[in-house]
């Protein structure tokens, strides 16, 4: 037995609502993410027992493909439009992040470029890097990977930061004629992107991370 | 505990020996106090595992009560204020909503209302009822929902990335207004610090904290 045995090794599930470890019977549960499992319920809080998240690979492939494809509208339409008497000018989040560098706030430049650019690429990058490498049952760098899950997780949900940012200026900036902020479809799109990529990142499993084939570690 | 559901045995809380499994790579421990301000860790993957719970349920009550009135404060007052030649424009949330409703941005409304209104107050209300009951040694009434409720709307608060838009927006409307702060700013600013205070606090403890009613 390894100095670090794993529930599946000992026939335990933990509840992952409420922490409960529970004893399985063998053969009972599937271990392989895909797995339909027979109704174990939590005997503490009720919620379904599962050795892993159902259809985990499935389901965020589904996620994180469409949000990827709902980023690209998100980038290329302009997420906000604002109008003057004489002038009328629609913004993207880059031409939006470019707009707070030349006027001199670099610092929330970089921070907005990050949260609307450099997390939501990271997403795509990091849990299809996840995805590939766990469904080979690759042992390559576990404990990195392991680290940039819990990373991807906690930092997502910023990326909603330019859509209120957008939804603020359109409800302060009302002065009739002389000037306006109107929100555009490419904010609704990137809103339904950090939506996505969020469930994309709940719904993949870290513990496939460390089922692969060998044991070594 | 006699609470077996089909195939599972209960080997929790009860004995001393009880077990803990890592949520991020599935390794099992055998649970241990912590000294004051410890975290335990996995060994295998490095995800937190268990933390010293620095905070009574009375401290917590009273943290969730104040984090409740500002958060009243944040939704009822004015973020800030535009100005442009004598013409003054504010907004509270709640506006902001109504008006990206109203110009075709129903998606964001939504969201807004959602991550900015109704999952905060859900989780503060929640978790004022169910420490209410923890401090008094007992189970609030609709215990298991609640908690698994709490644990499912967790993420979808962002109360914090918006104070952060709220700067950003400033800093843009700075450039073609006068812009003056409200108190709903400041209001968010304070409740961005209880959220980061209490936002370390594992609401699971009280499944082991407080008794399981008898079956
Ligand atoms: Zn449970
Ligand atoms: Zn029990
Ligand atoms: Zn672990």
């Amino acid at each position: 037995m390894n100095a670090l045995p794993r529930a599946v090794d000992l026939d335990l599930i933990g509840c992952r609502m409420c922490g409960l470890v529970c004893r399985n019977v063998p053969g009972n549960v599937k271990l392989d993410g895909d797995g339909v499992d027979d109704a174990m319920a939590c005997p503490r809080c009720g919620s379904t027992l599962r050795r892993r998240k159902t259809n985990s690979y499935a389901r965020t492939w589904a996620l994180l493909i469409a949000g990827f494809l709902l980023y690209i509208p998100a980038n290329v339409l302009p997420i906000m439009r604002t109008a003057s008497l004489n002038d009328i000018d629609d913004n993207t989040i880059i031409s939006g992040v470019v707009e707070l560098w030349n006027n001199g706030s670099a610092d929330l430049a970089v921070i907005v470029f990050t949260a609307s650019i450099v997390v939501p690429m990271l997403k795509f990058l990091s849990l299809g890097m996840l995805l590939v490498s766990s469904q080979r049952g690759s042992d390559w760098a576990r404990p990195q990977r392991a680290r940039l899950y819990r990373l991807v997780e906690f930092i997502g949900y910023w990326s909603m930061l330019d859509v209120f940012v957008v939804a603020l200026l359109t409800a302060l900036v009302r002065f009739s004629v002389l000037s306006r902020v109107e929100p555009l479809p490419g904010v609704i799109f990137f809103g339904l992107t950090v939506v996505l990529t969020m469930l994309a990142s709940m719904s993949f499993d870290p513990r496939l991370i460390w089922d692969g084939r060998s044991n070594d570690d | 505990m006699a609470t077996a559901a089909r195939n599972t045995d209960c080997l929790h809380a009860h004995s001393s020996d009880a077990l803990l499994i890592c949520e991020h790579c599935d390794t099992v421990y055998r649970r241990r106090p912590l000294a004051r301000g410890e975290v335990a860790r996995c060994v295998r993957c490095g995800a937190e595992l268990d933390r010293h719970r620095a905070l009574s349920a009375n401290a917590l009550l009273a943290l969730i009560l104040t984090a409740m009135i500002v958060f009243v404060q944040a939704n009822i007052w004015p973020i800030f204020t535009l100005g442009l030649n004598g013409q003054f424009s504010a907004t509270t949330l709640w506006g902001m909503i109504v008006t990206m409703w109203e110009q075709g941005a129903q998606v964001v409304a939504v969201l807004a209302a959602a991550t900015l209104f109704f999952f905060p107050m859900t989780k503060m209300l929640v978790m004022g009822w169910l420490l209410w009951f923890a401090r008094l040694g007992r189970r609030a009434p609709g215990f298991a929902p609640l908690m698994v409720a709490l644990h499912r709307v967790g993420p979808w608060t962002m109360s914090e990335v918006f104070v952060l838009g709220a700067l950003v927006a400033i800093v843009k409307a700075h450039t073609y207004f006068e812009v003056v702060a409200d108190p709903g700013i400041y209001a968010y600013g304070a409740l961005t610090l209880l959220i980061t205070i209490f936002a370390g606090v594992d609401m699971r403890q009280l499944w082991e904290q407080t008794p399981e009613p008898k079956a």
